[in-house]
């Protein structure tokens, strides 16, 4: 396999309900990462994208109707969907192109448009569930992560407060991200007081419905060195997918999220990543989810990770900088998106071009990962500079 | 400290914007219908379900007894064996309690919440669990490992789903 470079990234702002059609965005964060590297689309040999459900579009077969504002009109174009996995997949699913010696380059967008379901995002995924063994009873997303984050709480004694402490810790590094949805701090107070939605889930520790777009541009080693003397090097890919039937998993450990990190840690030459990962960007739409994806992902030791989370340790300025992009809380959760703006993140930061949100200490490795479907994929990036 | 996070486009809208009319919006409302088949295995839980019990299979290789039946043992990758009753009872393994319709639409006051559990059924192997909802019970006593029971719908009233089941009580 061949080394495989990120030489360009690009957002639009997230919003909670943008003018732009799906298209639109695509095309706005694929012309940015364009841009940023100084690449047009005739340099461009394939394109790898992702949107997550149809439903949210109303359009079956979305990836078809996304086509042209992903650049990828008459190309070699595929559509990667993993539900909230997806943008972290989607970098996955462009590297193979690469990786592979098949293309040289390769734009990887994502987009979603969550507000054109009506009334509200949340409703469409009823149609996750097991159409006769669950549907009937009329379940709701909230539901599930309910039901996970109140097993992870038990298993190890920890509190709303010490989960409303993810919303504080995000939310706060969001506000320094150009693209936030966010202009406010929240406090602990704010989120405990926040409305119940499904115990122990309280509105603030829920990442918005949004509207938005990302892409990166990845290219191999040998034209990498030629747009960029930075480039930054995807070092372990991995991903992972458990059972659907997921009441017969014990919800309080991400066993996906441990084999998608191992694999990618085994590719890259990791052996310690709590030691040797300067910055994670564990997929965060839910408080929770940041802490029980660090568990997974090998970066906390089971059960301790509010500890470390008490102690600074995972601060923008502390030893593992956990979201220093503001994550889905802080920044917005147009969900496919969602995934590839951690992997922007990354390229920024171990660039040294996160501006306001820069981790110091010149970070050298850095791991993203996304999550989703039944709450049983997880997709993991290393990348290193 | 430089920046060089690009950004561009993502135009918020504001309600005003949408409401007055500035906004070219086209409203459509699509209703899919289906009728889902059963399959070999569930078909026989919800025969089964109609009279009143609960039947797993078991897997021959992995020992496992599986709720919901199914006809391959996903582990092992093989048919599965026999068909074996489990119990109506079981622990709850973890639980909510949701103020929110699958809509997103809000419960209105007075309306109870809703109390999804997962239950891991006693006669199936550990951890074996279904999603299902909890009655009879004051939500703040609900705990994680409480026993709880099947209270099941009349015989006539029953129809081969999985909510001939109305919710588990605690024992």
């Amino acid at each position: 396999m061949r080394k495989v470079a990120i030489v360009g990234a690009g957002l639009t702002k997230f919003v909670r309900r943008a003018l732009e059609t799906p298209k639109e965005l695509s095309f706005e964060a694929a012309k940015t990462a364009l841009d940023s590297c100084g690449l047009n689309l005739d340099q461009i040999d394939c394109v790898a994208h992702g949107t997550a459900p149809d439903a949210f579009d109303g359009l079956h077969q979305n990836g078809e109707y996304m086509v042209d504002g992903c650049g990828g009109w008459n190309k070699p174009t595929m559509r990667v969907f993993v539900g909230g996995g997806t943008g972290v997949h989607a970098i996955i699913h462009g590297w193979h192109h690469v990786a592979s010696g098949l293309f040289d380059t390769c734009l990887v967008v994502c987009e979603e448009k969550m507000s054109s379901a009506m009334p509200h995002a949340q409703g469409f995924f009823l149609t996750i569930f097991d159409a006769i063994t669950e549907r009937a009873l009329q379940p709701n997303l909230l539901w599930i992560f309910a039901l996970e984050m109140n097993r992870y709480m038990q298993r190890y004694g920890y509190t709303k407060e010490d989960m409303a402490l993810v919303a504080v810790n995000n939310k706060k590094n969001g506000l320094k991200h150009p693209a936030s949805q966010f202009s406010q701090e929240v406090t602990v107070e704010d989120v405990l007081n926040s409305e119940m939605m499904a115990y122990p889930v309280s509105r603030l520790d829920v990442s918005p419905v949004s509207d938005g777009g990302a892409a990166v541009i990845l290219a191999s080693e040998r034209v990498a060195r030629r747009i960029t003397d930075k480039p930054v090097w995807i070092e372990g890919v991995g991903w992972s997918l458990d059972t659907a039937y997921w009441a017969t998993r014990d919800l309080y450990y991400p066993r996906y999220t441990d084999t998608a990190a191992r694999m990618a840690y085994e590719m890259a030459g990791i052996r310690e990543p709590a030691k040797q990962i300067n910055i994670a960007e564990p997929y965060d739409p839910f408080g929770y989810k940041a802490l029980h994806h660090m568990e997974g992902l090998q970066l906390s030791p089971r059960g301790k990770t509010v500890e470390l989370l008490r102690d600074g340790y995972f601060a923008k300025d502390g030893n593992l900088p956990m979201c220093p992009s503001g994550g889905l809380l802080g920044v917005g959760n147009p969900i496919a998106a969602a995934g590839t703006m951690k992997v922007c993140e990354l390229f920024w930061q171990l660039r040294g071009e996160a501006g306001e949100r820069q981790v110091p200490g010149n970070p050298r490795l850095g791991v993203a990962q996304s999550w989703g479907d039944l709450m049983q994929v997880s997709s993991v990036v290393v990348t290193g500079i | 400290m430089e920046d060089k996070t690009v950004i561009s486009g993502g135009t918020a809208l504001t309600d005003e914007e949408i409401n007055s009319g500035k906004i070219f919006l086209t409203e459509d409302s699509l209703n899919c219908a289906y009728a889902w088949d059963a399959g070999v295995a569930i078909k026989h839980y919800l025969a089964e379900l109609k009279k009143g019990k609960i039947i797993g299979k078991e897997c021959k290789k992995c020992n496992r007894i599986m709720l919901p039946p199914r006809m391959f043992c996903e582990l092992c990758f093989i048919p599965s064996g026999n068909w074996i009753y489990v119990k109506d009872t079981g622990i709850v393994n973890t639980f909510s309690i949701c103020y929110v319709h699958w809509d997103a639409s809000r419960i209105k006051p007075g309306e109870k919440p809703h109390l999804p559990a997962v239950i891991e059924i006693d006669g199936a192997s550990p951890g074996m669990g279904i999603m299902h909802i909890l009655g009879e019970v004051d939500p703040e006593k609900i705990k994680i490992g409480m026993k709880v029971k099947a209270v099941w719908k009349p015989e006539k009233d029953r129809t081969g789903s999985i909510t001939d089941i109305k919710y588990f009580k605690p024992l």
